[in-house]
């Protein structure tokens, strides 16, 4: 802030205020349009809309997509596929509930213009895999945001949120939130009758393999910052699964997708050597699992887990055969644009080294630990499920409604629902839009009731930062170390040492116990107490400085959880060394936990899961 | 790759600045040009890239894992609905390749406002926004019976 210029306070109210404008966001922005005409939709982002979220530079694929409309899949299908793939756990109401919508979200983005690709033979789309069809989607995102664009009262971009409010007299019940513009600092107050939380999951809480400049390229957006579960956990809202992480096999650097690669254009792994290596960990494997194993398709964790033990064994690196499916120049050429169209780091990195996928067998290497609920795992808040299905112990209001009133969710925000992807987050927050209509139209003259003092006391925390900078400044000559104030960037590596060490990232294989869970607490609780000594240089700093805040709430929520599921249910994800093995006895359940803010104390408990007759 | 931009050809116009989803293009105050503040935190996911008006953002493999003599270069062309990239290997080989971004007109897409409204009944059934239509479908959406779910091992 200058001498000269004063912050301004910028009052937006709305009925609905979606938070992130990603796949998600713009599914809940539509959908909010379509069934409130005349009520006012603002939707809230930090960078632009255009080009922000995970789908921000594109993808290659739908991964969800049930294809009723030819007899391919049906939504029960798709609920035992997520199921199996996460080891028997996931919310099946819901993920039934996005199976059932998804095939009509896609069938809006082709008529919107996104080039689907079809099967030449029977001019179907064009499948990589039973649930996934192959795009030209470089441009996937600007289409989707044009749609949001067209339902929205007001699209604010460059605004990052803070915090959510609750209302004056329910504190259970939420009220608006708050945040500020990344390039004028003003400070940013909305007033909403219903919030939908569509933010990102977490990347960069575990310390990623590059430390260097390459840091940035992480498998999840750097700039999903974990806003999805911070957002919610600072009101109390109950959240599911967060000890579910993702480690992912991928490209070796670059974490270019592997999905078409086995699917459609059936490569293959093996180790250094040039040996089949998955078969020789079967009965390691069983041990700790049991017939978990034997399921169809093997869980991805599993594969992960034989991935380990044999460069554990010294066999690596673990190589994808590419050389003979690559001879094809038709798949040659699929190969290629499959980065190009989502990760072209990864195509880079190939450029860089000389590597040919027609001449050379690329390395494989397995990530970092991230905490998401979009993908192949199932971390985010407990939300209530689909009115016409869900059990009564799943179901206390509005449908994507969490355990705090008018708080809903979509995306990684919402827990329990692996496997939607890209069309399935759109289709959650098309869900959670009309749900969140439902609840304003129901609210009649009842709005609630922001508090004068809680965003005003918000502000003097959200711009702190600046303030410990300007100050702390004038101690030192020059550079970045000061006895007074810490960089976002300080904050942010010891978080990712603490996570990585402690809580089960890749210089532990991936190992934790009781005691490193414990241990990790104690140091996440005063890099806590050392938050109210972040120094923000500027603006962009300052963004960086409450992404860092998220991240970390996201973090400590991990580690109760991880502290809390004693067993070891997905290896190849993580493992409780003093848990080696999977207990379905006492473990067939979800994890719930809530935060207080007023004694920033955890509790958990458990939760029943519920299946589907199969 | 963190992105860099070319001092001859950046003409300050800001583009890169508005999309970049990791808030890292900024303009430098001496130079009045754009540069990657934080290469670190660049996803290299080319937005920057696509939305500059002079191509005057380029590349440069991560230094930590990259070596360098590489470059990957896109051109988004909307009026035409392609991109097009030329890969260069460290080696000079060279590949190409150009593919649809998008069908329909920019601008095209029906808002969803400009459907009929919705009648008050469809408030209490599960469908969405044009459905069961979209859905493409005979007998409506698929619905489960809440006695299909039971709890324990499956």
């Amino acid at each position: 802030m200058s001498l000269f210029r004063r912050r301004k306070t910028v009052f937006v109210d709305a009925d609905i205020l979606v938070i992130g404008g990603g796949m998600a966001g713009c599914g809940a922005t539509y959908e909010s349009r379509y069934w409130g005409r005349d009520l006012k939709i603002v939707c809230v982002e930090k960078a632009n809309i255009e080009r922000s979220g995970a789908v921000a530079q594109g993808l290659y694929a739908i991964n969800c997509y049930m294809g009723m409309q030819w007899g391919e899949n049906q939504p029960e299908d798709h609920v035992r596929y997520a199921r199996n793939d996460l080891m028997g756990l996931v919310r099946e109401d819901l993920g039934y509930d996005i199976a059932r919508h998804v095939d009509a979200t896609v069938h809006k983005f082709e008529e919107w213009g996104l080039p689907m690709m079809r099967d030449p033979e029977t001019g179907r789309y064009q499948r990589e895999g039973k649930w996934q069809i192959m795009i030209h989607g470089e441009s996937y995102k600007p289409i989707v945001a044009e749609a949001a664009r067209k339902a929205a009262t007001e699209v604010y971009n460059r605004i990052m949120v803070t915090h959510l409010l609750t209302d004056k007299t329910k504190p259970n019940r939420v009220a608006g939130a708050v945040g500020f513009n990344v390039r004028t600092g003003d400070y940013y107050v909305f007033r909403a009758k219903a919030v939908i939380v569509s933010a990102g999951g977490a990347s960069h809480i575990f310390k990623p393999r590059a430390v260097g400049e390459g840091m940035g390229r992480t498998w999840y957006a750097p700039w999903s910052s974990a806003s999805a579960y911070a957002l919610p956990i600072q009101v109390g809202a109950k959240m599911t699964q967060m000890e579910n992480r993702i480690v992912l096999t991928r490209f070796k650097d670059g974490y270019g997708p592997v999905g078409a690669y086995f699917l459609h254009l059936k490569t293959y792994t093996q180790n250094g050597y040039g040996e089949e290596y998955e078969s020789k960990w079967y009965e390691n494997t069983k041990a700790l699992v049991g017939d978990y194993i034997d399921r169809h398709p093997v869980p991805t964790c599993l594969r992960n887990h034989a991935f380990l033990e044999e460069v554990k064994a010294g066999r690596g690196p673990i190589r994808m055969v590419t050389t003979e499916a690559f001879q094809d120049p038709h798949k040659e050429t699929v190969g290629w644009e499959n980065f190009l169209g989502m990760t072209i780091g990864q195509a880079v990195v190939w450029a860089s080294q000389n590597i040919d996928p027609k001449h050379i067998n690329p390395e494989l290497t397995t990530s970092e630990p991230y905490v998401m609920g979009s993908h192949a795992t199932c971390s985010g808040a407990w939300a209530s499920g689909p009115e016409d299905y869900a059990p009564s112990e799943y179901q206390w209001g509005y449908n994507r409604m969490m355990t705090v009133e008018g708080l809903f969710g979509a995306g990684d925000a919402i827990g329990g629902t692996a496997h939607k992807f890209s069309s399935g987050s759109f289709t959650e927050g098309r869900i959670a839009g009309k749900a969140a209509v439902k609840y304003v139209n129901d609210l009649r003259n009842q709005p609630p009731q922001v508090s004068e003092q809680e965003y005003l006391d918000l502000e003097k925390t959200i711009f702190q930062p600046l303030e410990n900078y300007r100050v702390g400044r004038n101690e030192i000559v020059a550079g970045t170390v000061s006895p007074s104030y810490l960089l976002p960037i300080h904050g942010l590596q010891r978080l990712e040492k603490i996570m990585d060490e402690y809580v089960g990232g890749i210089s532990t294989n991936y190992m934790t116990n009781d005691r490193l869970l414990n241990r990790g607490l104690e140091l996440l609780t005063m890099l806590r107490e050392d938050m109210s000594s972040m120094g923000a240089e500027d603006l962009h700093q300052l963004q960086r400085t409450w992404e860092l805040h998220h991240r970390l709430l996201a973090s400590e929520s991990v580690t109760h959880h991880t502290l809390f599921r004693q067993e070891t249910r997905w290896p190849g994800y993580y493992y409780r060394g003093d848990h080696m093995r999977l207990d379905d006895e006492n473990w067939h359940c979800f994890t719930l936990s809530r935060y207080d803010r007023n004694t920033g104390k955890w509790a958990l408990e458990k939760a029943p899961v519920y299946h589907i007759v199969d | 790759m963190p992105t860099f931009v070319y001092m001859t050809r950046c003409d300050g116009c800001g583009h890169c600045v508005d999309i970049c989803p990791s808030d890292i293009m900024h303009i430098d105050k001496t130079y009045r040009r754009a540069y990657n503040i934080e290469p670190n935190m660049c996803w290299e996911c080319y937005s920057c890239v696509k939305a500059c008006p002079q191509n005057a953002i380029d590349a440069r493999g991560y230094a930590d894992f990259a070596p360098l003599g590489h470059s990957v270069r896109a051109l988004r062309e909307e009026a035409k609905g392609t991109i097009s990239w030329r890969l260069k290997f460290r080696d000079g080989r060279e590949k190409n390749f150009v593919s649809p971004i998008r069908t329909t007109p920019w601008g095209s897409i029906k808002g969803p406002a400009e459907y009929d409204a919705p009648r008050p009944e469809d408030f209490s059934s599960q469908e969405l926004a044009h459905e069961p239509e979209a859905l493409k479908i005979d007998g409506g959406l698929p619905a489960l019976r809440p006695d299909q779910l039971k709890q324990g091992v499956v």
